[in-house]
Parts: C-alpha cells; sequence; structure tokens
C-alpha cells in the first residue's frame, strides 16, 4: 500500500496545494476509501497539516474514510428516487444489513452509501450493488436481494 | 505527431470552415468519407445507447445477448456505441442500419425480445410494438410505413440544435464528427476573426447562462478578454448536482466535442489558453469518453499549441469535482480547483477579473458552452443583422418524476409548460391527476396547474416568480405530498449549506426540523402542540426571508424557494397535516392509518412476522388486524401483503 501511495505521489512533482484533491481522488480510486496513513502520507509530500487535509476532505461528499464492504450498496436519493418510494426502504436497508450510510457493516460484508442523483429517474428507486443496477426496487425485492447476498457471502 | 490521415482532415477543415463535409471532398475514396458518414455501407451497423441511463436499464445485457444472436448466425456486423436520444425511459434503444436501408431505432430492447426484433428486421420485416422511428438516412430507402423518430411524441416538440448527434453519432470518433459539421466554427473563428469580434457576436446574440440565471455571456467573456493578465483561465462547470439534472452527462457522453469546440472557441475569445473542464466524480463514463475525445483531438492537431497555423494555443485538462452541490457556485468551484473547501467568496473582485490563482477566469456552464458552436454555424459572424432580435436559443429539460416520457429533450426557449408537460412529457403516469410541475432541484421552485400556459424562458418565469433553474422539470402527481418534497429538498440543502453563513447554515437547519415536526407523529395529542406546529409554519416564512437577505450565494439566496413556492400553492396541504394531522396523498408515513382489509386477508401471518414493531395481531388462517397505538405508519406489511389486504386510509 505504501508503494502505490508512493507512486500515485510521484506522479505530481509540484508539490503544490492545488493538487490535493486529485491526489486524495487518485487515492480513494486506488485504495477505495483514504486512510489516516494516507492522509499523513499525503500532508507530509504537500506540506500541509494533517488537520487542514482532512478539513477539506470531509467538506466533500465523495470522499469516505471506511474502507467498501464486500458488497457497496448505493442508493439514489434523487427526487424521482425520492418520489417513487412510498414506504421507508433506506431504513430497512440500514436495519437488514445493518449498515449506516458512509459506514462498513461489522461484518465487513456490507457498505451503502446514498447516491446523490444517477440520472435513472424513469426506472426509481434505483439501488446498485457493486455497480450492477437494480431498479424500481421494493421492500420485497430489496429483501429477497439482501437474503441473496447473504447466502451469497456463506 | 500528426498522422498523414489527420493531416488531409486538417486540410479539409481549413478549406472548407463553413460548411460540413461532404463525400465530393474526397473524390478517389481515399478516407472512406461515405463509410464515416456511414452512407452507403456495406454490412450492417447496430447502434446501441450506451449512456448511463442505457446501461442502467440494461445496454450491456442487451448486446451481450445481440452478439451471441449474431455469432451464432454467423452474420457479420458492425456495433457501434452511442450516447442517449433522449428518452431515458425506453431505453435500451438499440438501432439498426441495414445496407441500402433507412436506420431504424428500436426501444426496450432486452435480451429476452433482442433475437425476435432482430430476426424480424433482417428479413425485413418491421415489428411494430418497438419502434421508436426511423432516421433520415441519406441514399437509403425509407421503410414504408414506420414513422420518422422526430415525429415521435417526445420529439416533435423538440428543437435539437445542442443535443443534435447525441445518441446519432458516434461520440468516439472524431472523423464522424467533422464530417457532420464538427469543429467547423472554431476553425473558422481562430483563422479568421479576433477575439473582440467573438465577444461582440455573443453579445448580438445575446447568449446567456444555462446554468440557472442567465446572465449574460458576454459581458464575463469581455470583462476576462479586457482584464489584463498572463494567464487567463477559461473552467466549464460540468459539476452538475441537481437531482434529476443530468443534461451536461448527456452531452458530454453523447457528443464530447461539441463541449471540446465550444470550450475551444471561449477560450480564444478571452484569450486563455488554459481551459479547465470541472465535472461530477461519478459521470465515469462522460468523464472515460471526455478523455478520448480530448485525446483524439490533440491527434488531429485541433487541441495544442499553434493549432492550424493560427497562433492560438489551448490545452484543456479535466479536474474531478470531490462532490458539493455548493461547487456549482463560480466562486466555490474555483477555490475548490485550487485545493480548498468548495466555499463562495463575496463578489466583487468577479472571477472575470480575478478568479482561479489571481487569473482571469471565466466560469461557463456546459450546457452555455456547447450552445455556442451551434449558435455560430446557424448564424455565421458578420451576419448578426440577420439574427432575430432576442434570439433565446433552446434549452435543455430533463423530465423526471411521473412523466410517461422521462428523459432529456431540448426545446425551444418561449414554449409554453402545457406542451412541455402535455406533449413532451406525455402527461403523467397510469392517468393520474397532475398536481404540479417542479422546476429546478432543491433551488428551485414549484408551479401549480394555473401556471401551465406560462412561456418557458428566463423572463416570463422571473415575472411569475419562479426561475428555470438548472432545467430539471420534475412532475407531480395527487399522490405526491408537497410537504415530503419540500423536507427532502430541505434536508438536502441541509446537507449541502457550505456553512459559510450562519443564517443559511442554521437556517436550513431549522426549516427541515420545522417540516418534520409537521409531519412527525403523535397524530393524537393534547396540549399546545398544535399550536406549536402552527407557530413553526409562521415562522417558516420569517426564517425564509431572513435567509435569503442574508446568505451570500445562490444556494443560501434560494434555499427556501421549494418550501415557499409550495406553501404558496398548496396552503391548505400544510393545513391538513398540521391540524387534520393527515396526509392527503398518503406519503407522510407517520401520519398514515394502515387498516386490514377483513376480507382479503388470508391469515398468512406474513405481515405480522414483518412488522418491527409487533403491531399486528392475528391467529394462522384468521384475519388479522392493527393495534394502531403501536403502529409507526412505516408501511412494511403494506409492501410484503401479497394478497393487497392492508390498504392506506
Amino acid at each position: 500500500m505504501a508503494e502505490e501511495l508512493e507512486f500515485i505521489l510521484s506522479q505530481y512533482p509540484r508539490h503544490q496545494r492545488d493538487k490535493l484533491l486529485p491526489i486524495l481522488n487518485e487515492v480513494q480510486q486506488a485504495f477505495g476509501y483514504i486512510s489516516e496513513a494516507s492522509i499523513a502520507a499525503i500532508g507530509q509530500y504537500l506540506g500541509l497539516p494533517t488537520s487542514k487535509i482532512y478539513g477539506v476532505a470531509t467538506f466533500y461528499d465523495n470522499f469516505r474514510f471506511s474502507s467498501k464492504g464486500k458488497f457497496h450498496l448505493r442508493l439514489c436519493r434523487g427526487t424521482s428516487c425520492h418520489i417513487a418510494v412510498k414506504t421507508k426502504l433506506q431504513e430497512t436497508i440500514e436495519k437488514t444489513l445493518a449498515v449506516r450510510p458512509g459506514e462498513l457493516s461489522r461484518d465487513g460484508l456490507f457498505s451503502l452509501e446514498l447516491a446523490p442523483c444517477m440520472g435513472a429517474c424513469g426506472l426509481g428507486p434505483v439501488l446498485s450493488v457493486n455497480e450492477e443496477y437494480y431498479t424500481q426496487l421494493t421492500i420485497e425485492s430489496f429483501l429477497k436481494l439482501a437474503d441473496n447476498l447473504k447466502s451469497f457471502s456463506n | 505527431m500528426i498522422s498523414e490521415r489527420a493531416q488531409i482532415f486538417r486540410q479539409l477543415l481549413r478549406q472548407d470552415a463553413q460548411l460540413p463535409i461532404s463525400a465530393h471532398d474526397d473524390p478517389e475514396g481515399k478516407l472512406g468519407l461515405s463509410r464515416i458518414r456511414r452512407e452507403r455501407i456495406s454490412k450492417p451497423i447496430i447502434y446501441i445507447g450506451m449512456g448511463s441511463c442505457g446501461q442502467i436499464a440494461g445496454a450491456k445485457k442487451t448486446e451481450e445477448a445481440l452478439i451471441e444472436y449474431f455469432n451464432i448466425r454467423d452474420i457479420d456486423v458492425e456495433f457501434q456505441h452511442v450516447g442517449c436520444m433522449g428518452l431515458c425511459s425506453q431505453e435500451p434503444i438499440v438501432d439498426v442500419q441495414l445496407p441500402g436501408k433507412a436506420r431504424i431505432s428500436f426501444c426496450k430492447v432486452d435480451p429476452d425480445n433482442a433475437a425476435d426484433i432482430m430476426g424480424a428486421i433482417f428479413s425485413n420485416t418491421v415489428p411494430m410494438e418497438h419502434i421508436l422511428g426511423q432516421h433520415h438516412t441519406p441514399y437509403a430507402e425509407a421503410w414504408s410505413q414506420v414513422p420518422f423518430w422526430e415525429e415521435h411524441r417526445f420529439f416533435r416538440k423538440q428543437k435539437r440544435v445542442v443535443l443534435a448527434n447525441c445518441g446519432i453519432l458516434a461520440p468516439d470518433d472524431i472523423e464522424q464528427c467533422i464530417v457532420h459539421g464538427g469543429y467547423h466554427s472554431f476553425i473558422k473563428v481562430i483563422l479568421g476573426y479576433r477575439p473582440e469580434q467573438v465577444c461582440n457576436y455573443i453579445e448580438a446574440v445575446n447568449l446567456r447562462g444555462r446554468g440557472g440565471s442567465g446572465f449574460p455571456a458576454a459581458v464575463k467573456w469581455r470583462t476576462a478578454l479586457n482584464t489584463a493578465g498572463e494567464q487567463k483561465f477559461l473552467i466549464c462547470n460540468a459539476d452538475e448536482s441537481d437531482p434529476g439534472a443530468f443534461m451536461g452527462r448527456t452531452i458530454l457522453e453523447g457528443d464530447p466535442h461539441k463541449v471540446i469546440e465550444g470550450m475551444a472557441i471561449a477560450a480564444y475569445a478571452i484569450g486563455a489558453t488554459k481551459a479547465i473542464l470541472f465535472v461530477r466524480q461519478e459521470y465515469h463514463n462522460a468523464i472515460a469518453s471526455m478523455n478520448k475525445a480530448l485525446k483524439q483531438a490533440m491527434e488531429y492537431g485541433l487541441l495544442g499549441s499553434d493549432i492550424l497555423d493560427s497562433g492560438f494555443d489551448l490545452t484543456i485538462t479535466i479536474r474531478i469535482s470531490p462532490g458539493a452541490f455548493v461547487c456549482g457556485e463560480e466562486t466555490a468551484l474555483i477555490s475548490s480547483i485550487e485545493g480548498r473547501r468548495g466555499m463562495p467568496r463575496n463578489k466583487p473582485p468577479y472571477p472575470a477579473e480575478q478568479g482561479l490563482f489571481g487569473c482571469p477566469t471565466v466560469v461557463n456552464n456546459l450546457e452555455t458552452l456547447a450552445m455556442v458552436p451551434s449558435l455560430l454555424a446557424m448564424y455565421p459572424i458578420g451576419q448578426q443583422d440577420t439574427v432575430p432580435p432576442a434570439v433565446l436559443g433552446t434549452k435543455i429539460i430533463t423530465l423526471s418524476g411521473k412523466a410517461v416520457n422521462q428523459g432529456i429533450a431540448e426545446v425551444p426557449m418561449g414554449i409554453s409548460l402545457r406542451e412541455i408537460v402535455y406533449g413532451i412529457a406525455g402527461g403523467i403516469r397510469e392517468d393520474k391527476a397532475f398536481k404540479a410541475v417542479h422546476l429546478g432541484g432543491p433551488t428551485g421552485y414549484c408551479l401549480g396547474p394555473e401556471s401551465l400556459d406560462l412561456a418557458f424562458d428566463f423572463d416570463h418565469l422571473r415575472l411569475a416568480g419562479a426561475s428555470i433553474g438548472s432545467g430539471g422539470i420534475t412532475l407531480l402527481d395527487e399522490s405526491d405530498c408537497m410537504l415530503d418534497l419540500a423536507k427532502y429538498f430541505m434536508h438536502f440543502l441541509v446537507n449541502e449549506s457550505c456553512g459559510k453563513c450562519i443564517p443559511c447554515r442554521e437556517g436550513t437547519a431549522r426549516m427541515a426540523e420545522i417540516l418534520e415536526d409537521i409531519t412527525r407523529r403523535p397524530r393524537h395529542e393534547s396540549g399546545h402542540e398544535t399550536l406549536e406546529r402552527f407557530k413553526g409554519v409562521m415562522q417558516l416564512e420569517d426564517l425564509a426571508a431572513v435567509i435569503k437577505d442574508t446568505s451570500l450565494c445562490g444556494l443560501g439566496r434560494n434555499a427556501s424557494n421549494a418550501v415557499l413556492s409550495s406553501l404558496k400553492l398548496f396552503r391548505e396541504e400544510y393545513e391538513d397535516h398540521i391540524f387534520e394531522r393527515k396526509c392527503r396523498a398518503g406519503v407522510c408515513t407517520h401520519l398514515r392509518t394502515y387498516r386490514i382489509d377483513t376480507d382479503k386477508c388470508t391469515g398468512c401471518t406474513l405481515c405480522a412476522r414483518k412488522c418491527p414493531e409487533a403491531a399486528i395481531i392475528g391467529s394462522t388462517n384468521f384475519p388479522h388486524f392493527i393495534v394502531e397505538e403501536k403502529c409507526t405508519g412505516c408501511g412494511i406489511c403494506f409492501e410484503t401483503c401479497k394478497f393487497v389486504a392492508i390498504n392506506i386510509l
């Protein structure tokens, strides 16, 4: 991991502040999340205190600070998906999988992310599991999907 | 190094900087222009809509099924990925062009019906139920009794200028783009006109920002041009974060070269040699498509240094937005590119004077920039006099919510909302009653049925107290609750408020709280709670006024639009929630009452087992009952019941 991080950093030869967000983005792409260790390394490289980096990174929605689960779920929270849901879909997902948005479940299987509008407004509600899309989701079809995912992981 | 082939295209562009390049330019057939133009083809071409919407709808699976179909039958076909035509609700869309026949589009092609559709069309019969329409293919025979796609209800009232190539041409083929008129405006401008002339032109055609405010682009451009500075920047804002607005993504995926061309013309007009595309991180496909397009433009010498010996240099880089709604504001966007928290700052100095790294910077919305080459092609410079006064052009809208036809459309400014709602969008799904239309995202406005005859353009909507916004249009029907929607938008803004101005940071949170209070249990209560709630609504208006007056940027200033406009139009609905404790649309789960229809209930016990509050009682094979005091209205029983025995009162 350290080597890969070093490689990413070496692609930004000028140690400048405006490279912070591209670096953070690339680190997240490579590792799936931004770890404390990588924040420290980036801070050292750019000459920025880690508190500043953390301050900038937490401001934005797309950075996550815990690793993704084996199944990474993204629930669309666009307007259309919102009005298409007549029930507590999000709560059901959180309860069934024991995971909160932006976090990882204890067994490390599931992570949930509330995605901004995915732009498939005609097909809402939309949920993606590891980039595979499930459209027009209901609580029932979700529970079935959850059972499948759980049995698959066993 | 520019390849020989690219050199020929550059030469053609230089000579023919007005008209699209035709097959006449290629008498020996060396370039294969006829093939590039998709005329006189020798083997069938299958076009698959691979925009993000198509992919979510399952276009990849459809493609696999098609590949298998043709492999088994040993038919030699060419596959071509295209962007989205706009009718997202009918995806996956697959077009077929047989040699000598017009290209024809089919909608909702999934792996199950793909073989039937292909079988029919390859034996020259047209499966009518999947027809979207046929295209005007030159030198090809049209299918008899098949309507053209422009005649489809969704497309009939549209005026496709910026979207003209989306879903039609291959986004990853610069040659195809050039022969269809791409890069002509740019080359003509840099070879024949000075930057001032371009700014004058943009002023004459009255190009206004498509991002929402309708600010004249010429003002920004001219300021940046006239401000001295060693380095100037052009930023194309493709960080569209309004839920339900995805016009930028569609253009980037379907016609990236138009964006490059628009950016290049704007950069030339303001004297910038560096341009940045600021694009949302989620737009993986759009970023990939743009990267490919930029690489091609470099290879063909249409970007880089001394473009076509004009002395104009330009590099375009992509910056990925880490995701913050407020970064749609130009100063916040600049601050984000500089590597800081994306917070807006005071203006003046305007970015056009002092922007990115202190240099003159113009920030334009992607749609505004994509409009530029099309305008130049329609009304060439020097002929501004022929331009009708106050050309308003077109606006790209996205249709979502309860519309029959959902997707992205381009309409002439000034079209009535009624034509959009009942014409292009095709009305409301399942024949429900139309309730309201919400324009723009969380900072937008809702309009009721009485406003449907309003003209959809900047000025008329402003007069009516609304705004065109990003162009996202959400249709709502009788089963949607305005409070729930207002609450949803408010929570969105609470999350996205950057926190710089206290009235916005705290005020939005308080407004969300008031709305939560109105829609929360208990349903029956004693004491002053009703009064408190009503006081809340009155405070809502005051609070909204304060936030509007005291916030720095558009997010805060428009934060209360959604709530206030729905409060104005649907006050009764608010009062229902407050006093009657009832949500007439049945959306606010806390205020719902469920009842089990004893005639339909078979006593399967499923609902009782799923109920998280153990509020359902009953024994096996006998009708069940809901204990109202325990019920929280979550609706799980309603969703799980297989016999439709549970009703919402």
